[in-house]
C-alpha cells in the first residue's frame, strides 16, 4: 500500500493531467491530433483506475481500467478515425470561434467549476472537493468543445469527452461506481457510438457532407 | 567579504563561459546535423577579431547609436551578477529579484531598438517594431510562469526562491511543471532561438533580432554578439537552478562548490543538447503564428496558476 | 505660522496672476515673464504647504466665505498634502516653461484669458484638494471644469477645437453630477455637508454601493478609466501645450484625490463590499491595456500621450483595488502596500507625462507640426530637448533605474504577494490582473520606442524638421525640473516612501512602517527582505559605469570614422525609406484586429497599365471601439427618443392650451 500522502499527490497530479488533455482537446487544429489526444485522455482514464484500485484494494476497478483502456482508449479512437477515412471528411477540425478565445473561456469555467464546487462538504478524502472541481470542469469543456465546433465528427467526441469527465469525477473521487452501472454505462456509449456511425453514413448520403450548417437549411 | 568575492567570481564565470556555451551548442547542433562543425574556441577568437577591428558609424547615428552597445552589456552583466549559479546565497541578488531581473533586459531590448531606429533604414525600424512587438506579448506569459513560482516559494527574491524550492519537498506538483513549460517556450522567444527566431539567417526579411543589429561592427557588435550569449546562459542557468536545484551549495565549503559547478555544468549541456534538438528538428515559425505561440505559453501558465489554486495549497 | 496661512498661502498668490496679467496689459514681454514666474511661485509655495500636510497633524480652517449656514471648510492632512504637492511640483515647471513657450505667441494670442484660466485653474484644483465639506468641493471642482474648457478651446478658431470641447463640457458635468449625487446620498445619511460628519455616518449596503458606483463613475469619467475616456484623447490634444501638461499630468490626479477622499476616506473602507476591490481592478486592467493599445495607434504626438495617460490611470487603479481587496479580506499590510504604489505611481506619472506634453510643446513650437510621420532627426537640431524626452520616455516604460519602474515593480509586488483569498473568485483575478499589467508595461515601452525614434532619431522628413532650432532655456529649465525629480525619484524610493506611507495611516489601518528602508539607505524592501528587494543605486550604479566606460573610449585615441550606412547594400538611402509611426504598430494592428477593426484604403496609380504602379497611397483608420459600441448608440438611442417627442412642438395654440388646462385639472384632483 502506498502512502495516502502520495496517494493525494498522484491524484491531484492525474486531475492536472487529465485537465491538460482536455485543454489540449479544445486546441487541436488536425483531426488526427485531435484523435490522438482523446485516445490520451481514455488511457489517463484506465492508469487512473488501476491507481486507485491498487491503493484501496478495490478490484472492481481493474475491470473498469480494462474496459476503459480497450474502448476509450483503442476501439472509440479507431473507429472515429476510420469513419474519418471512409467518409472522406476535410481533415482540419474547424473552429467557430479562434483558439484563443476559446481557451480563455475554457479557463472561465474551469474557475466558474471550481466556485460551484466549493460549498460541497469536506468527506474523508481531501482532495474529493477539488477533483469534483476538476472533472466538472472537464465536462463544461467538453460540452464547449460539442458547441464551438462545426463538424459533426467532433461534437461526438465532446460527448464522449464529457462522459470520460464524469468517469474520472466518479473513479478519483468515490472510487468508481458500482460494476454493474460501469459496465451498462460502457456498452451504452458503444452503442451510441455504432448509431452516429449510421447517422452519419446516411447523413452523407443525403447532403454530401457532414457539415452542420446543410442540416439547418431546410431548403 | 567572501560572499561578495564569490559573487563576482560567479558573474565572471557566466561573463566568461558565455560564448563557450554558444559554442557547445553550435558543435551539438553540426552533431546532429551529421556535420564537424566549428571548433569549441571559434567564438572566443570571433569575439577577440571583432574587438581589434575597427568600428565604422554610420553618418547620421548620434549618441544613443555609441551607447547602446555598453548599456546592453552592462545591463546584461549586472543580470549575471545577479542570478546564483553555484551558490545561493548571493549578496546582490538582495539588490534585484526576479522582476528586476526582467526589467533589466526590458532595458537593454529598450538601448538595442533605439540604436536600430538610429540608423533611419528600414531594416532598423522592422526589427525594432517586430522584437519590441513580441517581447510584449511574451510578458504576460513569463510573469504568470513567475507567479506560479513566487507562490510556491512566497518571494520573488532569487536566493529565496531557489533555496526554497531546494529544501522543501514539494513533490509532484503539476503546476510547477506547467510554469516550467510556459517559462521554457518564453526563454525560447527571448532569446531568440528557433521557432522563434533564426539566430544565423541572412535573409534580412526573416529577421527580428539580427535586424536590429545590422550596422554595427568592431567593438559594439563584439559588445552586443557577447551580451546575446550571455543572455541565453542566463535563462538556461536561470531555468536550472528553479526548476531542478538539486547539487548547487547552500554553504561556502569547497566541496560543496565544487559539487554545485560540476552538476551545474552537466545540467546545462542536457539542457543545450535539447535546445539542439529543437533547433534541428523544427523550421523557423510564420511571424504572424509567434502571437498564437506566445498565446499558448501564456495559457499553459494560467493552466498552472488554475492548477495551483484548485488542486494544491491550502483549501 | 498660522493654518491661514500655511493653507492660503498657494492659492493666493496664483490669485495674484489675474490682477497681474490685467495690469500689465501693455507690456507684453514684461507680462508673460511676471505672471508665468507668479504662477511658479505658487507651485513652489503649494510644495511646501503639501511638505508641512504631510509632516504635520491635520489642519482646518473655516473661512466666512459661501453660504450664510455653511462656510467654507479647509482641510490640510496627509492626503490633501500629497496631492498639493503633485499639484504644485507640476505648477512650478509649468510656469517656468511657459515662459519660454509663450513668448513667441505673446504677441498675437489673448494672453490675459489664458492666464486668467491657467490661475483659476490651479486655484480650482488646490480647492477641490483642501475641500473639507461637499459645497467647497463642488465649487472649486467646477472651477477647475470651466476653467480647464476654456484652456482647451483657447485655439478656438478651428471647428474641431470647438467639438472637442463641447465632448470636453458634456463629460465633465456628467461627471460632476454623478459626484453631487453621492455627496447626496452621504447628505442624506448624515444631514450635514461637512466632511466631519460624512465621515462618520454609516450606510445601508444598498446606499453605500450606490454612494460607491456613483462616485466611482463620476471621478472615472475624470480620471479617463475606460470606457468613460473618450473626451480625454480629443480634449488634451488641441489645448496649448502647457496647459495639456497641467490637465494630463495634475488634473486626472485630481480625479484620483477625489476617489480617494470620498470613496477611502468618507464612506470608509470598512464599509467596502467584496465586489467593490474586484469592480476597481477590473477596470483599472482594461484601462492599462486599452489604453496603450490606442495610443500604439497614433500618429498625432499630443492624442498618444493622451491615450497614455488613460493607461497610466489604469495602473494607479489596479494598485488601488488590490489595496481596497486586501483590506477587505484582512490584509492591513498588503492594503498599505497597494495603496502606497498607486500613490508613488500618481506622482511618477504627474511628473514624466508634465515632462512629455512638454516636450510635444516644445517639439511642435520648433516644427509646427504635429503628426509624427511629419518629425525625425530632431536629436541633431534640439540635442537637450532630446535627452530630457528620452528621460520621460525611459520613466514611463518603466524601465530601471527611472522612476517609472519603482511604481510598478511595487504593484507587481502587491500583486504577487496575494494570499489565497478565502473561497473568492478575486484570487484568480489578481494574477491575470498582474500580467494584463505586465502586458500594458511593455506595450508602453514599444509605443515610446516608435515616438522617440520615429521623432527624433533617424532623418528628417519634412523641410520643418530639417531645420528646427532648439528651443531657449526657460523651456529646457521647465523642462529639466521634472526629468531630474524623475531620476531621483527612481533612484532614492526609500526617502519618498515614508512619506507616502503617513497617508495609508490616515486611511487605512496599518502602514508599511518601517520596513520600506529596512536596514539601510540602498535597499527597498516593502515587506521584508527575504520576499523582496531593489537596490536601485547599485543599477544606476552599473547603467553610469557602462555610460563612463562608453566615454573613456570616446576620448581614447582617434575619432571612430564615419562611413555611408550600410543597410545591406542599399544605395541612396533617402528619408522615405525610414520607418514611420504608422509602419511601426503594424504588427499589432495585424494581431489586434479584434480591437481596432482597421479599416485600409490602398489607392494606386499607374502608367496606363496594373504593373506599371507610379504612386501607392495607402491610409488606415482604426477606431476607439468604445465611440462606436457604446457613445454612438447611445446618441442614436438619445435622437429617436427626441424625435418621437417632435409632437410636442407641432402642437397648435389649441393644444398648448388643452394642455395647461390638463395640468391644472390633474393638480387639482390631486390636492383635494
Amino acid at each position: 500500500m502506498i502512502s495516502s500522502e502520495f496517494l493525494r499527490q498522484l491524484s491531484s497530479l492525474a486531475a492536472a493531467l487529465f485537465l491538460l488533455t482536455a485543454f489540449s482537446l479544445l486546441a487541436q487544429r488536425h483531426m488526427r491530433a485531435f484523435l490522438g489526444w482523446f485516445a490520451v485522455q481514455g488511457i489517463l482514464l484506465a492508469a487512473t483506475s488501476a491507481l486507485v484500485a491498487f491503493s484501496t484494494g478495490i478490484y472492481e476497478l481493474y475491470v473498469s481500467a480494462f474496459l476503459a483502456l480497450i474502448l476509450k482508449g483503442f476501439l472509440m479512437p479507431w473507429l472515429l478515425w476510420r469513419i474519418v477515412i471512409q467518409l472522406g471528411v476535410n481533415r482540419e477540425v474547424e473552429p467557430l470561434i479562434n483558439i484563443f478565445p476559446t481557451m480563455l473561456i475554457a479557463a472561465t469555467l474551469v474557475l466558474f467549476a471550481y466556485y460551484v464546487s466549493l460549498p460541497i462538504q469536506k468527506t474523508t478524502l481531501v482532495m474529493t472537493r477539488n477533483i469534483i472541481a476538476i472533472g466538472l470542469a472537464c465536462v463544461l469543456i467538453g460540452m464547449l468543445i460539442m458547441i464551438t465546433r462545426r463538424k459533426a465528427i467532433t461534437q461526438v467526441v465532446g460527448y464522449l469527452a464529457m462522459e470520460n469527465a464524469l468517469f474520472f469525477t466518479a473513479t478519483a473521487a468515490t472510487h468508481g461506481m458500482p460494476l454493474v452501472v460501469e459496465i451498462g454505462i460502457a456498452f451504452d456509449v458503444l452503442i451510441a457510438a455504432l448509431i452516429f456511425g449510421l447517422f452519419f453514413f446516411q447523413i452523407r448520403e443525403t447532403f454530401d457532407s457532414l457539415d452542420l450548417r446543410h442540416l439547418e437549411d431546410k431548403s | 567579504m567572501t560572499l561578495w568575492l564569490l559573487n563576482i567570481l560567479q558573474a565572471s564565470l557566466l561573463i566568461g563561459l558565455a560564448p563557450l556555451t554558444v559554442a557547445a551548442l553550435r558543435k551539438m547542433k553540426a552533431i546532429l546535423q551529421n556535420r564537424r562543425g566549428p571548433g569549441l574556441l571559434q567564438v572566443y577568437r570571433d569575439l577577440a577579431k571583432l574587438f581589434c577591428k575597427e568600428p565604422i558609424l554610420p553618418q547620421g547615428a548620434s549618441w544613443i547609436f555609441r551607447l547602446t552597445p555598453y548599456v546592453v552589456f552592462a545591463a546584461t552583466a549586472l543580470a549575471c551578477a545577479i542570478v546564483p549559479v553555484v551558490l545561493t546565497k548571493t549578496p546582490l541578488s538582495a539588490a534585484a529579484d526576479v522582476i528586476t531581473l526582467v526589467g533589466l533586459f526590458a532595458l537593454a531590448r529598450f538601448f538595442t531598438a533605439l540604436g536600430a531606429m538610429d540608423t533611419g533604414t528600414a531594416f532598423g525600424g522592422m526589427g525594432a517594431s517586430r522584437e519590441m512587438t513580441f517581447a510584449a506579448l511574451a510578458e504576460p506569459a513569463m510573469l504568470m510562469g513567475v507567479f506560479v513560482l513566487s507562490m510556491a516559494a512566497e518571494s520573488t527574491n532569487l536566493s529565496t526562491m531557489i533555496h526554497t524550492m531546494h529544501m522543501s519537498h514539494l513533490g509532484l506538483r503539476p503546476s510547477l511543471a506547467f510554469a516550467l513549460t510556459a517559462l521554457l517556450l518564453v526563454a525560447i522567444a527571448e532569446t531568440g532561438r528557433i521557432p522563434v527566431d533564426n539566430p544565423s539567417t541572412h535573409l534580412e526579411l526573416t529577421m527580428i533580432h539580427e535586424a536590429m543589429i545590422l550596422e554595427y561592427s568592431g567593438r559594439y557588435l563584439a559588445l552586443i554578439e557577447w551580451a546575446n550569449q550571455m543572455k541565453l546562459l542566463l535563462f538556461a542557468t536561470l531555468l536550472i537552478n528553479l526548476f531542478s536545484p538539486w547539487g548547487i551549495a547552500e554553504e561556502i565549503s569547497g566541496s560543496a562548490l565544487l559539487i554545485a559547478l560540476g552538476t551545474w555544468a552537466v545540467k546545462l549541456l542536457l539542457l543545450l543538447g535539447m535546445l539542439a534538438l529543437l533547433e534541428t528538428s523544427m523550421a523557423k515559425m510564420r511571424i504572424f503564428r509567434l502571437p498564437e505561440y506566445l498565446g499558448l505559453a501564456f495559457l499553459v501558465a494560467i493552466l498552472g496558476m488554475l492548477t495551483h489554486y484548485i488542486l494544491e495549497g491550502p483549501t | 505660522m498660522s493654518t491661514t496661512f500655511i493653507v492660503l498661502a498657494g492659492p493666493a498668490i496664483a490669485l495674484l496672476v489675474p490682477f497681474t496679467s490685467l495690469a500689465l496689459t501693455r507690456a507684453r514681454g514684461l507680462r508673460n515673464l511676471v505672471t508665468n514666474l507668479l504662477l511658479a511661485g505658487s507651485g513652489l509655495i503649494t510644495t511646501a504647504t503639501g511638505l508641512v500636510g504631510m509632516l504635520s497633524p491635520p489642519h482646518t480652517l473655516i473661512l466666512p466665505l459661501g453660504l450664510p449656514w455653511l462656510p467654507m471648510h479647509l482641510r490640510l492632512d496627509a492626503l490633501a498634502g500629497f496631492f498639493l504637492v503633485v499639484i504644485g511640483l507640476m505648477t512650478a515647471s509649468v510656469g517656468i516653461y511657459s515662459v519660454g513657450y509663450l513668448r513667441a505667441q505673446a504677441k498675437e494670442i489673448n494672453l490675459t484669458l489664458l492666464d486668467i484660466s491657467m490661475a483659476l485653474f490651479i486655484i480650482g484644483m488646490q480647492g477641490v484638494v483642501l475641500a473639507d465639506d461637499a459645497y467647497t468641493f463642488m465649487i472649486f471642482w467646477e472651477v477647475m471644469s470651466v476653467s480647464s474648457y476654456f484652456l482647451v478651446v483657447f485655439e478656438h478658431e478651428k471647428e474641431a477645437n470647438r467639438k472637442a470641447g463641447f465632448l470636453y463640457l458634456l463629460m465633465a458635468h456628467l461627471g460632476a453630477l454623478l459626484i453631487l449625487s453621492s455627496f447626496s446620498i452621504l447628505y442624506a445619511a448624515g444631514q450635514s455637508f461637512e466632511f466631519e460628519t460624512m465621515r462618520v455616518v454609516e450606510l445601508t449596503p444598498l446606499w453605500a454601493s450606490l454612494a460607491f458606483l456613483s462616485a466611482g463613475l463620476g471621478f472615472g469619467m475624470k480620471a479617463g478609466l475606460i470606457p468613460l475616456h473618450v473626451w480625454l484623447p480629443e480634449a488634451h490634444p488641441v489645448a496649448p501645450s502647457n496647459a495639456s501638461a497641467l490637465m494630463s499630468g495634475v488634473m486626472i490626479k485630481v480625479a484620483v484625490f477625489g476617489f480617494l477622499r470620498v470613496i477611502w476616506d468618507l464612506v470608509g473602507l470598512h464599509q467596502a463590499q467584496e465586489w467593490w476591490g474586484g469592480l476597481v481592478l477590473a477596470a483599472g486592467s482594461s484601462s492599462a491595456v486599452g489604453g496603450v493599445l490606442m495610443a500604439l495607434q497614433q500618429h498625432n504626438l499630443k492624442r498618444l500621450l493622451a491615450y497614455s495617460s488613460v493607461e497610466n490611470i489604469g495602473i494607479i487603479t489596479i494598485g488601488l483595488g488590490l489595496a481596497m481587496i486586501f483590506a477587505h479580506f484582512g490584509y492591513p499590510a498588503l492594503a498599505a502596500l497597494g495603496l502606497v504604489a498607486a500613490l508613488y505611481h500618481t506622482l511618477n506619472h504627474a511628473l514624466f507625462k508634465g515632462l512629455l506634453f512638454m516636450g510635444a510643446g516644445a517639439i511642435l513650437h520648433a516644427t509646427h507640426h504635429r503628426n509624427l510621420d511629419h518629425l525625425g532627426g530632431l536629436i541633431r537640431r534640439m540635442p537637450f530637448t532630446a535627452i530630457l524626452f528620452l528621460i520621460g520616455c525611459i520613466s514611463i516604460s518603466g524601465l530601471p533605474p527611472f522612476n517609472g519602474f519603482v511604481s510598478e515593480w511595487l504593484t507587481f509586488q502587491a500583486g504577487l504577494m496575494a494570499p489565497k483569498l478565502a473561497g473568492s473568485p478575486l484570487s484568480a483575478l489578481i494574477p491575470f490582473s498582474a500580467a494584463m499589467l505586465a502586458l500594458a508595461g511593455a506595450l508602453t515601452a514599444t509605443c515610446f520606442i516608435k515616438v522617440f525614434g520615429v521623432v527624433f532619431q533617424g532623418t528628417p522628413r519634412t523641410r520643418a524638421a530639417a531645420e528646427a532650432q532648439e528651443v531657449d532655456s526657460w523651456m529646457l529649465s521647465g523642462m529639466a525640473v521634472p526629468a531630474v525629480l524623475c531620476i531621483l525619484l527612481g533612484v532614492f524610493p526609500v526617502w519618498v516612501i515614508p512619506f507616502i506611507d503617513k497617508i495609508s495611516l490616515l486611511l487605512l489601518p496599518s502602514n508599511l512602517g518601517l520596513s520600506a528602508a529596512n536596514g539601510s539607505w540602498l535597499w527597498l524592501t516593502p515587506m521584508s527582505p527575504e520576499r523582496a528587494s531593489y537596490a536601485p543605486l547599485i543599477v544606476m550604479g552599473t547603467t553610469i559605469f557602462a555610460g563612463w566606460v562608453a566615454y573613456l573610449f570616446y576620448r581614447r585615441g582617434r575619432p571612430v570614422r564615419r562611413a555611408v550606412i550600410w543597410s545591406c547594400g542599399h544605395p541612396d538611402l533617402n528619408p522615405r525609406m525610414q520607418y514611420t509611426a504608422v509602419s511601426f504598430s503594424q504588427p499589432l494592428r495585424q494581431i489586434f484586429t479584434l480591437v481596432y477593426q482597421p479599416q485600409e484604403v490602398v489607392a494606386r496609380l499607374n502608367h496606363g497599365h496594373a504593373s506599371l504602379i507610379k504612386r501607392v497611397r495607402y491610409s488606415v483608420h482604426t477606431q476607439d471601439l468604445a465611440w462606436k459600441y457604446i457613445y454612438l448608440p447611445i446618441k442614436h438611442s438619445i435622437e429617436w427618443m427626441t424625435r418621437r417627442m417632435d409632437w410636442f412642438q407641432a402642437l397648435r395654440i389649441h393644444g398648448h392650451l388643452s394642455l395647461i388646462f390638463l395640468t391644472l385639472l390633474i393638480l387639482l384632483g390631486f390636492l383635494i
